[in-house]
């Protein structure tokens, strides 16, 4: 860990110079705030000097996505990046790209909505990003990272997830984590594939069609019914297995812990600092932050449940991720959540409170 | 030791970039750190503040609602964060332009005339670094060393050149804030 | 005059046509009489001719052409309604040694693509886009398209195309043709063998100029949609020459040759 290289950065420049490290081959993107520092530092690196990486400004969310769509489709790691708004127009693409089963690698800086909303911090858009958030029945692999650190670390880990499982993968921040300066320690560099990796690694991809294979073909239509549940299930049966294999998470002062918050992200900090309060105070209370949204840590918080009295999802939404949370404990204890919506951010105390008032006193 | 720190002032008073001095200078003190800005439509024009924290530790949140330190730079920010103090900790502030001086009497308050200073010195760009002196004189969270090389750090290479007049600004400082109420 | 048997019809002497192999054995799903099934022929004997089908991507895009990959023997991606420009674009950029051409109707081209046409061709990327406009959206059933004539009848303007409740059609060839990063553009038709040999060499030039680098060729072809139209081939060809051409006139549009 020491031997790399130590900066002091913002989140969303974190992000980007990150996916430039992880090889990136291409981004493409459309101002939007909170997370036009992507680019704008992207553009400011000369990628195309430093590793030949393409970074193009596109017309609109939905070109860029479906630019994304077109460079998975030739093997390459390519990634998008934008804020709730953008996202919700993307999602066309989106859904195609899970569809065609391609990696590839999406940022949102959550803002407030609905509708055009604010520009300040959110978390409102967890169901969009676990549940699908375009048309039919697919997942995203979500990753929730909760410092400038995490911004790093997840572009290269998300470019091997979507490899490893032809799949999208969402990289859920919001505006707090991407503006926020800290330290944090850069990947080295990592080649970008070559033509011959890339035939080689993915030879589903479109590379031209060479007299020693059949053509690639990529596409998300199956015009017959039988073909597209053949595929749906195929897709579901690859849920499964990320559901087995990738959950992550984090658990503080869980051990003896009475109560439990659950928080991701953003609101995984504050909480973090409302446990530290809450320990001060004699409270017995953990915090478990998911790391991975979907697949979503059920197993350690059911094992929770059988030792806690209740726990308190901290969300900056109506309450969102509480849903999931009931699931996973199937009820055994009482749930309760607190939130700021709107792009308010709650300090610590205000969580404290809820804890007391919502979940110990309630 | 874990230091928290908000400074807020007017956009172009150098709110953000003392805060991100300080903030390499934890780092290269080898200390965990964060730089929180507020951003938004306050940040077009008008007032900006930004949370630092500097820690031994891994720092929980980098948003706060109280701060052991609060460095206010003009008359909106001390009406807003006077009260984000914790009782105890210290304001420190520039009466430049200041009407409603700080009223607690829970916290310690000095006072840094680094607007007049600056311009005394022919230094109007170092003016923050005045402030971020006199703050290192009540609360030495960083050694001078480490300063040295934070300035180095988040300064363009093409400002290097200014880094002494940026030290002197910080020393000036060191000598020119002054107790206005102590607790006892 | 001898019968001529089947066998002699084989003999290789007598052989003055081949179906290039760069077309799949797969049945063409287009309606017999339509331009799609002439087109996709076409492109393909040039990629043959020249010798680039390892090199080559298509994209297809949503209408009729959305299964132009299982006739089109080469590499393809299948593109959201509108995106392809979006998707070349990328391809080009990340691969800008391969040969890369959408193929998209007047539908996705012209109506729900307008922003990605329009972009694609102001960049002057270094693509083909080959645009077929039969004046209705075929694939959904005969609805109004963007370049539907005034006063023509289609499903969503049953009594002719009213333009002071519809709008005008759209000529987006002409438009885009103003835009400093358009190379070649050109309007052509595959109702006669005359015309399919025109459009064949448009075809050719579009994907020389990609060769060297030269910037986006962007080639019309104006087509017919019988069943939408609802006429007999022959009508239709005879329709699209009395109105689809006084309307949208073949010919070269822009030719840079710098």
């Amino acid at each position: 860990m020491s031997m790399k290289e130590l900066r002091l950065m913002k989140g969303n420049e974190a992000f980007a110079e990150a996916a430039i490290r992880a090889g990136a081959d291409g981004y493409f993107g459309y101002p939007i705030t909170p997370q036009s520092e992507v680019m704008e530092y992207l553009m400011a690196q000369k990628p195309h000097e430093r590793t030949g990486m393409v970074v193009l400004q596109a017309e609109s969310e939905i070109a860029a996505i479906n630019m994304v769509y077109a460079g998975a489709s030739c093997g390459k790691r390519v990634l998008t990046s934008s804020s709730s708004p953008g996202i919700s127009l993307k999602q066309e693409g989106i859904s195609y790209i899970a569809g065609a089963e391609l990696p590839c690698v999406i940022l949102n800086a959550v803002r407030g909505g609905p509708g055009l909303g604010t520009i300040q911090p959110s978390q409102s858009d967890y169901f969009q990003s676990t549940k699908g958030g375009g048309h039919g029945d697919y997942r995203l692999i979500v990753l929730a990272p909760s410092s400038v650190q995490e911004m790093s670390d997840f572009a290269s880990l998300s470019f091997d997830l979507a490899f490893k499982y032809r799949n999208p993968v969402l990289i859920l921040s919001d505006g707090a984590i991407g503006q926020m300066m800290e330290k944090v320690y850069l990947d080295d560099q990592r080649p970008r594939f070559t033509e011959e990796e890339i035939i080689k690694n993915t030879p589903w991809a479109t590379t031209g069609k060479t007299a020693n294979r059949e053509r690639n073909i990529i596409t998300s239509l199956n015009l017959d019914s039988h073909v597209q549940e053949e595929h749906n299930i195929h897709l579901q049966a690859k849920y499964r297995e990320i559901e087995k294999n990738e959950v992550r998470y984090e658990a503080l002062h869980c051990e003896d812990a009475e109560y439990v918050i659950v928080a991701y992200g953003s609101g995984a900090r504050l909480s973090q600092k409302a446990v530290d309060i809450a320990r001060a105070k004699g409270i017995k209370v953990g915090l478990l932050r998911p790391i991975t949204l979907f697949p979503f840590p059920k197993a350690p918080l059911a094992e929770l449940a059988g030792r806690v009295k209740g726990f308190m999802t901290v969300e900056m939404s109506a309450g969102q991720m509480i849903e999931d949370v009931k699931l996973a404990i199937e009820c055994k204890v009482k749930v309760e959540h607190f939130g700021r919506m709107g792009g308010i951010i709650p300090s610590p105390q205000e969580i404290v409170d809820a804890l007391e008032s919502k979940l110990i006193g309630g | 030791m874990t230091e928290e720190i908000l400074i807020a002032g007017f956009g172009g008073q150098g709110v953000l970039s003392m805060g991100k001095i300080l903030a390499y200078s934890g780092v290269m003190g080898n200390k965990e750190v964060s730089w929180m800005p507020s951003y938004g439509p306050e940040m077009r024009g008008g007032t900006a503040n930004v949370t630092v924290i500097i820690s031994d530790d891994r720092i929980s949140s980098p948003i706060l609602s109280l701060v052991d330190t609060a460095i206010i730079l003009n008359q909106q920010s001390l009406d807003k964060f006077e009260n984000s103090v914790k009782p105890g900790g210290i304001l420190i502030y520039d009466p430049n332009g200041i009407t409603k001086r700080p009223t607690r009497r829970d916290i310690n308050i000095y006072s840094i005339h680094a607007a007049d200073e600056a311009a005394k010195m022919g230094l109007t760009k170092v003016f923050n670094m005045i402030v971020l002196g006199g703050f290192l004189k009540i609360k030495p969270v960083v050694q001078p060393e480490f300063i040295h090389k934070g300035l180095e750090k988040s300064l363009p290479v093409r400002h290097h050149n200014m880094i002494p007049e940026n030290e002197k600004a910080i020393e000036r400082g060191k000598e020119i804030i002054t107790p206005e109420f102590l607790l006892n | 005059m001898d019968t001529v048997t089947k066998d002699d019809i084989r003999k290789p002497e007598n052989l003055i046509y081949k179906r290039t192999n760069l077309l799949t054995d797969k049945t063409m799903s287009y309606c017999p009489g339509c331009g799609h099934g002439t087109t996709h022929r076409i492109i393909m004997e040039v990629l043959e001719e020249m010798g680039i089908q390892e090199k080559t991507i298509g994209i297809a895009p949503v209408g009729c052409s959305v299964l132009a990959y299982e006739f089109m023997n080469i590499d393809m991606q299948q593109a959201a309604h509108g995106r392809a420009p979006a998707l070349a674009t990328a391809v080009k950029r990340l691969m800008p040694e391969k040969f890369v051409f959408t193929y998209q109707g007047d539908g996705d081209l012209a109506a729900i693509g307008t922003a990605e046409t329009i972009h694609a061709c102001n960049r002057g990327e270094n693509i083909v886009i080959i645009f077929i406009n039969n004046g209705i959206y075929g694939m959904t059933g005969g609805q109004m398209a963007p370049t539907t004539l005034p006063n023509m009848k289609s499903s969503t303007s049953p009594y002719g195309r009213d333009v002071k409740l519809m709008g005008n059609p759209l000529k987006i060839t002409e438009l885009v043709a103003q835009l400093p990063g358009t190379l070649y553009v050109t309007r052509q038709a595959v109702h006669t063998p005359a015309a399919v040999r025109r459009t064949k060499k448009a075809i050719r030039k579009a994907f020389e100029n990609q060769k060297l680098n030269k910037g986006l060729s962007f080639v019309e072809v104006v087509s017919n949609c019988n069943s939408g139209w609802k006429m007999t081939p022959n009508q239709a060809n005879e329709w699209m020459v009395e109105n689809m051409f006084p309307f949208y006139p073949l010919g070269d549009i822009k030719v840079n040759e710098d």
